[in-house]
């Protein structure tokens, strides 16, 4: 691993320390195999531990893990034939959103998501995951497209912030999101949305009207990114982990608030610690999901859709 | 030269000191007389009524509340509040510098307001019209539960009763202090405006000075037809995290009215004086 937490220390320690070990079985050729078992199973305990008690913040840390999978590896770990399809047919492609008709478990299905990048370039070329308008009326094109063919869609989002730039305000960023939300609530095949990584605000609910809406373990989703509710409240940047308490932004929070349908667990140690378990886990999800959906008649799927969102909220009257 | 003997009487004080008691001192009373913002000159209230708060020198448009766009809009001043009752609860126990609960008490206190919205059925030129109009003083007008729910149930309204909705907005965006709560309302209040959509209901969306953040991207871009007064701040983003995103000063004009109109984005600007004609010949047209 390239990249650990502070929060990780402990298991960083343990790593060293086989290494060490391994390295002084190698040197002396004595059988060090019970110390190594032992140092593997405090490893295991010690994840576990780390793992179970993470903070808001610190799955906020987690979500950007530059190694966690992205929205084109989930698609190639779960699904057959994928065509990506791109354009909005006004402006341009958008390469902070991808999508295409793919294969999963045999069925067809449309697959939108945020792409971010690998590699320093790459996350120049895709925006780090920030869509101008051009990206959310590409996204609602493959979803009429979809609905025409009576394709189910899936939606993963991993975005922080739609793009907040000169032409995205020229190209009307507010009517490309709002557009989506409207024609998501009534687009008359099921939609599964799962937050893969950030959830960031309008930019992430723009491709997130789903009939069940899913969050990966250690994902977040929220009406801001913890920095930027920390500079907006106390105005500075200081005070993003208790932002992060504060917007109860992770899975459980948000689950326990019914602003989403459930949680998707992720292998101990995160998405990018396994990141092939985490794509099995998400297909079978995804297609338990869909098997239950498909059952219900299109009519009771978009009114259960409305329904449901109709229902967030609390007030006192 | 002669020296000057002749006394000057006029400067010569009778009375010392300030005599009048304090019980007959006349005040002007506060805010009779106001700056406009713009061209800084000074305007005097029953001018500024008359005016429909407008600036009759510079034509500003003076930032006002539900109240006033109320008495502008609907025949007579008469109307009937919707959902009056509807208040902010905290689901999230939100503390930051204060309390969200502390916030919402002050806020009320200060404005008279119970949340950032009001709704209300009355009539336009004679003819049947819900208007919910948001109020930038509650809290920088901010969209929280209380605002989708009062947006909600007033579409409801409008397609139970078959009657054209007009939705005044005037917000900086989410309420940060109901985080996702206050997200989904941009969801909730789309999906509602689908439905009145399929009712085939007009649904007129004024966009006022400042219109940005999730309001843009959810109701306020949905009208059938979209309008705003002129020289308003229109945009998803605000202009200072714009021009920390790409480090270059904006264009004079982003993001007014005017630029939205030119990009494509409303269908025109309506000066608040002809606001009450123009928003009444539009539903009379749709209606005959």
């Amino acid at each position: 691993m390239t990249t650990s937490f502070d929060f990780e220390k402990p298991i960083a320690d343990l790593l060293q320390q086989i290494e060490k070990v391994q390295q002084i079985a190698e040197k002396t050729k004595v059988d060090m195999s019970g110390t190594l078992e032992e140092l593997n199973q405090q490893l295991n305990t010690t994840r576990e531990q780390i793992y179970s008690n993470l903070t808001g913040w610190q799955k906020v840390q987690i979500s950007r893990h530059p190694e966690r999978p992205y929205t084109l590896q989930y698609i190639e770990m779960m699904c057959q034939d994928f065509i990506e399809l791109h354009g909005d047919r006004t402006v341009k492609d958008d390469k902070a959103i991808v999508g295409g008709f793919a294969s999963i478990g045999g069925q067809t299905v449309m697959v939108i998501g945020h792409q971010k990048g690998t590699n320093t370039k790459l996350r120049q070329f895709r925006n780090f995951g920030m869509a101008n308008p051009e990206g959310y009326r590409k996204a609602l094109r493959l979803m009429k497209l979809a609905e025409k063919f009576n394709k189910p869609v899936i939606t993963l989002i991993d975005t922080p912030g739609a793009f907040p730039g000169l032409e995205a305000e020229e190209r009307g960023q507010g009517e490309a999101i709002a557009r989506n939300l409207l024609e998501m609530s009534v687009l008359r095949v099921p939609v599964i949305c799962v937050v893969i990584g950030e959830g960031a605000s309008g930019g992430a609910l723009g491709i997130g009207i789903g009939d069940k809406v899913l969050m990966l373990e250690h994902s977040w989703y929220s009406v801001i990114s913890p920095e930027n509710c920390s500079a907006i409240l106390w105005r500075t940047w200081d005070f993003k982990e208790r932002a992060a308490e504060c917007l109860k932004l992770t899975a459980d929070d948000m689950l326990k608030n019914r602003l989403i349908d459930g949680i998707i667990p992720e292998p101990l140690g995160g998405a990018h610690y396994n990141p092939a378990m985490m794509g099995g886990i998400l297909k079978e999800r995804i297609l338990n999901e869909l098997a239950e959906l498909k059952n219900k008649d299109i009519d009771t799927v978009v009114t259960e859709r409305i329904n449901k969102f109709c229902a967030m909220g609390v007030v006192v009257e | 030269m002669q020296p000057y003997s002749i006394e000057m009487a006029w400067f010569k004080r009778d009375k010392k000191g300030i005599i009048t008691s304090t019980q007959d001192k006349k005040e002007a009373p506060d805010g009779i007389w106001n700056k406009c913002p713009q061209c800084k000159k000074p305007l005097h209230y029953a001018e500024q009524v008359e005016n429909n708060y407008v600036c009759h020198y510079c034509n500003f448009h003076l930032r006002i509340g539900s109240a006033e766009y109320f008495a502008l809009l609907f025949d007579n001043n008469e109307y009937t509040e919707l959902y009056g009752n509807l208040m902010s609860a905290d689901p999230l126990n939100f503390v930051d510098t204060k309390k969200y609960t502390e916030r919402i008490i002050d806020s009320i206190a200060k404005t008279g307001l119970k949340d950032a919205i009001r709704a209300a059925h009355g009539k336009i030129k004679g003819q049947d019209i819900v208007i919910a109009c948001m109020d930038f003083n509650f809290i920088g007008g901010s969209m929280g539960s209380v605002v989708g729910e009062k947006i909600a149930r007033s579409i409801n309204y409008c397609i139970e009763n078959k009657v054209p909705f007009l939705l005044i907005s005037k917000s900086g965006g989410a309420r940060m202090m109901e985080a996702a709560f206050s997200l989904m309302q941009m969801a909730k209040t789309a999906a509602k405006l689908a439905l009145l959509s399929r009712a085939k209901i007009p649904y007129i969306s004024l966009l006022t000075d400042p219109t940005t953040g999730g309001v843009t991207a959810s109701y306020a871009m949905l009208g059938d037809i979209n309008i705003a007064e002129p020289e308003a701040l229109i945009g998803f983003a605000g202009p200072r995290v714009i021009k920390e995103t790409i480090k270059k000063d904006l264009p004079k004009g982003f993001q007014t009215s005017e630029f939205v109109l030119e990009h494509g984005f409303l269908d025109f600007i309506v000066d608040r004086r002809e606001m009450k004609n123009r928003i009444a010949s539009f539903i009379s047209l749709m209606n005959n």
